[in-house]
């Protein structure tokens, strides 16, 4: 069924290398996306109009357009309207920040928003200072409520990193392609076995994570 | 009887209402002051001023001498001197019970964990929830949590207690248990400031009533007097909407 | 921008918009029928499709839907199980939004069963009213923003059609930028047409999630 063309050669190292770069481009975006989205989000947590009516309108993009679109946009469009020459990747990576931070951005804003009056009160009049009560109460409270959410959304940048595919980046799918397209006449039904592979490849590294983002949800769960 | 805490000519107002106007009472070490007055009237707002939780616009508050100001950059010392438990349940959710009530020792008062640890215990099985200690708030009733959020200001050994409707959100038969932990305490000698709606609980509890309206102090008297000849005919209006006519 | 270009394209755009609506709304619908298949199953837990149904949700819900796509339109037709390309984007978008579907529609079904089940009982409903007069309706009232979200993302989630060369609106974009070079008009008309799709649910579900948040926390 063309499961033996990935025993053939180097394939199936190929195909690891390839998840790797998607694995790579999700976990960059990821990293800046969480410390840019905390940024933005505390920032948010103040009410400045300008900044709130900016990171809203910077959500609803988000929310509204492919991401598909996005990297078209920055791919194609950043190339001709600024005369920048992006990489392929280097594109993945701001569209795919620019998504994240959206997100991780609106989770702290909402994540100090559920946080009650009484709690700052109350550790107030303990006598705590204002640094201990935010190092001791408040951001735990608020990590407990973020993190199952935004480990959701690495799972999310973990699929949606198959698209880069599109622009040309060589990641699992397309090294999948490649070997399909190399062993056309010795195995002609590799592509079954090719994508299956893939489809449970992408289910083996999700899966354990989305297990953990509701572990964790659970737990915390008050 | 030395003079605790001293409040004179407070007033507090947000933006044109004023909430307080002219209040102006003590109370001694021992004592135990019971405020009550219509919904409304100031008397939440009181408390959060006598802990410098809100910012007051005139007079003074003075705690054994020092002043309670939400500007001053000392408040965390003065507020480690007074203790206050409130209405709604306000544990800290991540913490279990004993961590809870043993946090501001360790960290404000940079005690030593065991120690504090062995006093928390001690105060937990007073209060019957010994065997909760290492329980979720989540996982509490409501008369429970609040027994555990006096036990957290009582650790802070605060000089003086302020105690705001704790038992306001409870339902009716669990606020006998949170009541009388408090009257245990009042008999040990603790230094109180209540504002409550129990009356039969206050009028066990106080040495001493105050009867707060529109923002003002309308009488204050010993409790027995207070209760039994009230002088002003707001005071006697108020305390008749407690007592039921026979039909 | 050039908009003679603009007018130029206009048509190809539109048809390549039809067809991504069109096989967008058929995979919802066939998402939702799904999802409520599964979210039946797993409610009233019917052994064995039970399982199957949790694993299925699990699988589709953790891969991405180009790499489902790519399965079921170059490797199935190996084991002699050919698929229409336009087929293969309802059933592929389908088994998605499913998976999304059944979860939604179950943690609905799930928060309302809890709290009604035991006064409706307590009326003499018998189980079978009960389910479809007090629990389904408020199920689905609750559902319904989860219900909105996902029919945006899967409506978002068309734009990989074009990998199984399907003439949609992302295939038409990037054809006639590597045709024409026009890249700005390409593009502009491509922001366009996705918000014409996707801006009227969006709104539509920001109205909807206000209302629910009245009815749950309004007096």
């Amino acid at each position: 069924m063309g499961f033996d063309v990935l025993l053939k050669g180097n394939n199936l190292i190929r195909l690891f290398g390839g998840l790797m770069v998607a694995l790579r481009i999700s976990l960059i975006s990821v990293a800046i996306s969480i410390l840019l989205g905390i940024v933005i989000g505390m920032l948010e947590a103040y009410n400045n109009k300008v900044i709130n009516a900016i990171a809203r309108i910077h959500l609803e993009i988000v929310r509204i357009m492919p991401q598909m679109v996005l990297l078209f946009i920055v791919y194609f469009g950043a190339t001709k309207a600024l005369g920048l020459n992006l990489t392929a990747e280097a594109s993945a990576i701001i569209v795919f920040s620019f998504w994240g931070v959206a997100e991780m951005a609106d989770l702290v804003r909402g994540a100090f928003a559920s946080i009650p009056v009484i709690q700052y009160e109350s550790s107030f009049s303990l006598g705590m200072s204002r640094l201990q009560v935010y190092v001791h109460i408040i951001i735990p409270q608020i990590i407990r409520r973020m993190l199952p959410l935004s480990i959701n959304l690495i799972t999310r940048m973990i699929k949606t990193t198959s698209l880069v595919m599109m622009i040309g980046i060589v990641e699992v799918l397309k090294v999948g392609q490649q070997i399909i397209e190399a062993n056309r006449k010795s195995s002609p039904s590799a592509a079954f076995g090719v994508f299956a592979t893939i489809f449970l490849l992408y289910f083996l590294v999700c899966f354990p994570i989305s297990v953990f983002s509701k572990y964790l949800e659970k737990r915390w769960e008050y | 009887m030395d003079e605790i805490l001293r409040v004179s000519h407070l007033q507090k107002k947000y933006d044109d209402f004023t909430v307080l106007d002219d209040v102006n009472f003590t109370v001694k070490k021992g004592e135990v002051v019971v405020i009550v007055g219509p919904s409304g009237c100031g008397k939440s707002t009181l408390l959060r001023c006598l802990n410098g939780l809100e910012e007051i616009q005139e007079g003074s508050v003075l705690l054994d001498g020092a002043v309670v100001n939400p500007n001053k950059k000392d408040l965390c010392k003065t507020r480690e001197r007074i203790g206050m438990v409130f209405q709604s349940y306000d544990l800290f959710p991540h913490k279990t019970i004993l961590q809870n009530v043993t946090l501001a020792p360790i960290l404000v008062k940079k005690r030593k964990k065991e120690e504090v640890c062995q006093e928390a215990l001690a105060l937990l099985k007073r209060v019957g929830l010994l065997s909760k200690k290492d329980q979720y708030p989540r996982q509490l009733s409501g008369g429970q949590k609040q027994r555990v959020a006096i036990v957290r200001a009582l650790m802070m050994q605060p000089e003086v207690l302020l105690l705001d409707e704790i038992t306001a959100s409870l339902d009716p038969e669990m606020v006998r248990e949170v009541l009388d932990v408090v009257l245990s305490l009042a008999k040990e000698g603790r230094t109180m400031l209540i504002v409550t709606h129990e009356m039969q609980f206050a009028r066990a509890v106080a040495d001493r009533m105050i009867f707060l309206e529109g923002g003002k102090i309308v009488e204050e008297d010993e409790t027995k007097s207070f209760f039994e000849h009230p002088k002003t005919d707001r005071l006697k209006q108020f305390l008749q909407t407690f007592t039921y006519e026979d039909l | 921008m050039n908009h003679t270009v603009i007018t130029e394209y206009l048509p190809l755009y539109k048809d390549a918009f039809l067809l991504t609506i069109r096989i967008g709304w058929m995979g919802i619908l066939l998402s939702v029928v799904i999802g409520m298949v599964g979210c039946f199953i797993t409610h009233f837990k019917i052994p064995v499709v039970n399982t199957l149904v949790k694993g299925y949700v699990e699988l589709f819900r953790n891969t991405p839907l180009l790499v489902q796509l790519f399965f079921i339109y170059f490797g199935l037709p190996k084991i002699g199980i050919n698929v229409p390309a336009e087929i293969c984007g309802i059933v592929g978008l389908g088994l998605l939004g499913g998976s999304y579907m059944a979860e939604g529609f179950r943690s609905g079904l799930e928060a309302v069963a809890k709290v009604q089940t035991e006064s409706a009982l307590a009326l003499g409903m018998t189980r079978l009213q009960l389910f479809t007069h007090v629990i389904l309706p408020q199920a689905f009232a609750m559902s319904m923003p989860a219900f909105v979200a996902n029919i945006i993302f899967l409506l978002k989630e068309t734009s990989v059609f074009s990998a199984i060369s399907l003439m949609d609106l992302m295939f038409t974009a990037k054809d006639l930028i590597g045709l024409y070079y026009n890249t700005t008009e390409c593009l502009v008309l491509l922001v366009v047409f996705y918000l014409v799709m996707l801006l009227p649910v969006s709104l539509l579900g920001s109205f909807l999630e206000k209302k629910a948040r009245l009815s749950v926390f309004g007096a």
